[in-house]
């Protein structure tokens, strides 16, 4: 159209990855146009039919929704139940104020207040506070909330866009979504990546103007009014894309990684035993690390003897005969469980956790041992346990398991000793690991980032500092890796770098040949050490 | 509003171990929970000045309730003491999705 877009380039932070290149449509979420106030009942009347078909209409979204998005609108719809929330908006209508002033004037200052937080995720529901606000006041003004019309496979570009705009437009030809605010923690950008929308969100200022666009969700770059140039670049992103996602999907099929001749052993970490169910999961060489405080926060207090038995037969008979690392109860520091972990310490980090907290709460500890014991006897089992310090520690540990062991045994149960290894996290074990008469080692690199660098991993303003590349931390793994190989014993690592490709190279030069990681990036896993091992970069 | 006479004040502090804090999704479960009981039942961080309705969804994510804080509940009514023991399980159990 016009020619001031043409070739116009703009970058914002990555929501959801994908391409789309399709017709530029703009949403605006401003409803213009006044509307006239009636009396004091009348306004009144008008805002509670406003509310009662927007609860309808919420509750259509949610219902074709569902999952997730369905649960997003849930706080919108528990917001209009809320009583002393729109009592105060009848009021103000009482006092004089028109339904549409009233309402906004409430929802503003909700929004405002979101606003105010420090926290990106609070910040990130002014999104939804300010759908519900315009979809009361486009009903008020007549305009019955219709759907915007969009052609499909648009670039929608909008300020910022709410999740029920979201799931009015029609996404089943493609598309994508430019927001010039927005934030990649947001409800809509949560859809976006469960839909396979690619999603661009802080793109700041843009001009009113052009026709098409190219939204790159993996580089977070708009382009308007493309030229042939940027289109032929643009697709060619968009097929290497494709091609190395279809060619991880068949790496991951490929029945073993290996990198320079080595075998890479690729294990993966499981929260909950349902995370076996990942399509991914079956490629897996074995469970790297099995987390264990799902069974803490079920209900009805600390789990007994049988239903932890259950879960942890349930993975070795998916396993059968592969691997499996259960790591006993790591609560305490930012994993409180009520009846077991301690209250107000100062510094719960630096606190009585992982193991700290088994040994001093033994009641607990050999009903999870009891449970593991009887659960060894089915296959392959190793066992480690989580914030070891001192060697000591280890072998309290170790001698409280085999007295668990022989117990069930005198009862006449079956049940054996599994292998017993140590997760190593803290400092003062990595230093001397030689010291530790562990069966295996695997490292946790996030803790041991954490207390290496001295930085609590939650706190963004020190996300510069938390770098997993720092050479502190990779001296670290690289002695326990060479004292693993001097001394024959496994060592794995579990935490966020083995999933994480950049670190893969510094990974594998450390020694490490054995990797646990989410089963979603197993394929990006595999197929990296594919390419670094055919002498390929990182691509 | 239940008058006094229907029985005692009940009083319980539970530890918020939700992730996130009380955010959007553990305010809705709570106060819907909140909302199947008759009694009146407020809510707090512990130390706050002002008690907040346990059943408006607005006010319990003003309340901004953080992480490992604890909550103190208190109710009154017919049927205080189960809203009073029903929250405590929904904070103490990080607000699971309902069973069945």
């Amino acid at each position: 159209m016009q020619g001031g877009a043409a070739g116009l380039a703009y970058r914002g932070r990555t929501a959801s990855i994908g391409f789309a290149y399709g017709p530029l449509v703009r949403v605006d979420a401003g409803t213009n146009g006044e509307r006239i106030a009636g009396s004091l009942v009348e306004e009144a009347l008008d805002l509670r039919k406003a509310i009662d078909a927007a609860s309808g209409q919420i509750a259509e979204l949610a219902a074709i929704a569902g999952g997730e998005a369905a649960q997003i609108l849930e706080f919108q719809v528990a917001l209009l139940e809320d009583e002393d929330f729109i009592e105060a908006i009848f009021t103000a209508i009482s006092e004089g104020d028109a339904a549409d002033v009233a309402w906004r004037s409430a929802l503003d200052e909700q929004i405002a207040d979101y606003n105010s937080a420090e926290d990106e995720y609070l910040k990130a529901r002014c999104s939804d506070l300010a759908d519900l606000r315009d979809r009361i006041i486009s009903i008020l003004r007549g305009g019955g909330g219709e759907a915007p019309k969009i052609p499909s496979g648009a670039v929608v570009c909008a300020d910022d866009l709410p999740p029920s705009r979201f799931l009015e437009i029609d996404w089943s030809a493609g598309g994508g979504l430019a927001l010039l605010r927005g934030s990649p923690t947001s409800h809509v950008a949560m859809l976006a990546r469960a839909r396979g929308i690619p999603m661009v969100v802080q793109l700041g200022a843009i001009p009113e103007i052009g026709a098409t666009a190219l939204l790159d969700g993996e580089g977070a770059t708009l382009e308007l009014d493309p030229s042939a140039e940027q289109l032929r670049l643009f697709e060619k992103r968009r097929e290497i894309h494709r091609k190395s996602r279809a060619s991880a999907r068949a790496i991951l099929r490929r029945p073993t990684a290996s990198w320079r001749g080595e075998r890479i052993k690729l294990l993966i970490n499981i929260q909950r035993v349902e995370d076996l169910d990942h399509a991914d999961a079956q490629y897996a060489d074995g469970i790297g690390l099995m987390r264990t405080e799902f069974l803490l926060a079920e209900r009805g207090g600390l789990p007994d003897e049988e239903t932890q038995y259950r879960a942890y037969d349930a993975v070795m008979r998916w396993a059968d005969r592969r691997q499996v690392t259960i790591r006993t109860f790591d609560a305490g520091g930012d994993k409180p469980v009520p009846g077991f972990t301690i209250d107000g310490e100062a510094n719960p980090f630096l606190g009585v956790r992982g193991l700290r907290l088994c040994l001093a709460r033994p009641e607990i500890f050999s009903v999870q041992l009891r449970a593991l014991a009887r659960a060894a006897v089915q296959g392959n089992l190793r066992v480690m346990f989580p914030m070891v310090t001192a060697p000591h520690e280890f072998e309290s540990g170790r001698k409280l398991f085999a007295e668990v062991v022989q117990r069930l045994q005198a009862e006449g149960i079956a049940a054996m000793l599994p292998e017993l290894g140590i997760m190593v996290e803290v400092p003062a074990a990595a230093l001397a690991i030689a010291t530790f008469k562990a069966s295996f080692f695997s490292i946790g690199s996030n803790d041991l980032a954490q207390y290496v660098l001295a930085c609590d991993r939650s706190n963004g303003a020190l996300a510069p500092l938390m770098d997993p590349l720092n050479p502190a931390l990779l001296e670290l793994i690289a002695r326990t890796a060479e004292h693993g190989r001097r001394a024959g014993t496994s060592v794995s690592l579990c935490g966020d770098m083995a999933g994480d490709p950049r670190c893969l190279p510094a990974l594998l030069n450390c020694g490490l040949r054995e990797l646990s990681v989410n089963a979603s990036a197993l394929a990006q896993i595999k197929q990296t050490i594919d390419r670094l091992s055919s002498g390929g970069g990182l691509g | 509003m239940l008058d006094k006479a229907d029985g005692q004040i009940i009083t319980e502090n539970v530890r918020l171990v939700h992730a996130v804090g009380m955010h959007a999704r553990p305010a809705v479960k709570l106060t819907k929970l909140a909302k199947k009981f008759q009694a009146q039942i407020s809510v707090r961080v512990a130390g706050a000045a002002e008690w907040i309705n346990a059943k408006s969804v607005a006010k319990i994510m003003a309340m901004r309730a953080a992480h490992g804080s604890t909550i103190e509940i208190k109710a009154s009514g017919s049927d205080a003491e189960a809203a009073v023991a029903a929250l405590v399980n929904l904070i103490a159990t990080d607000f699971p999705d309902e069973a069945s």
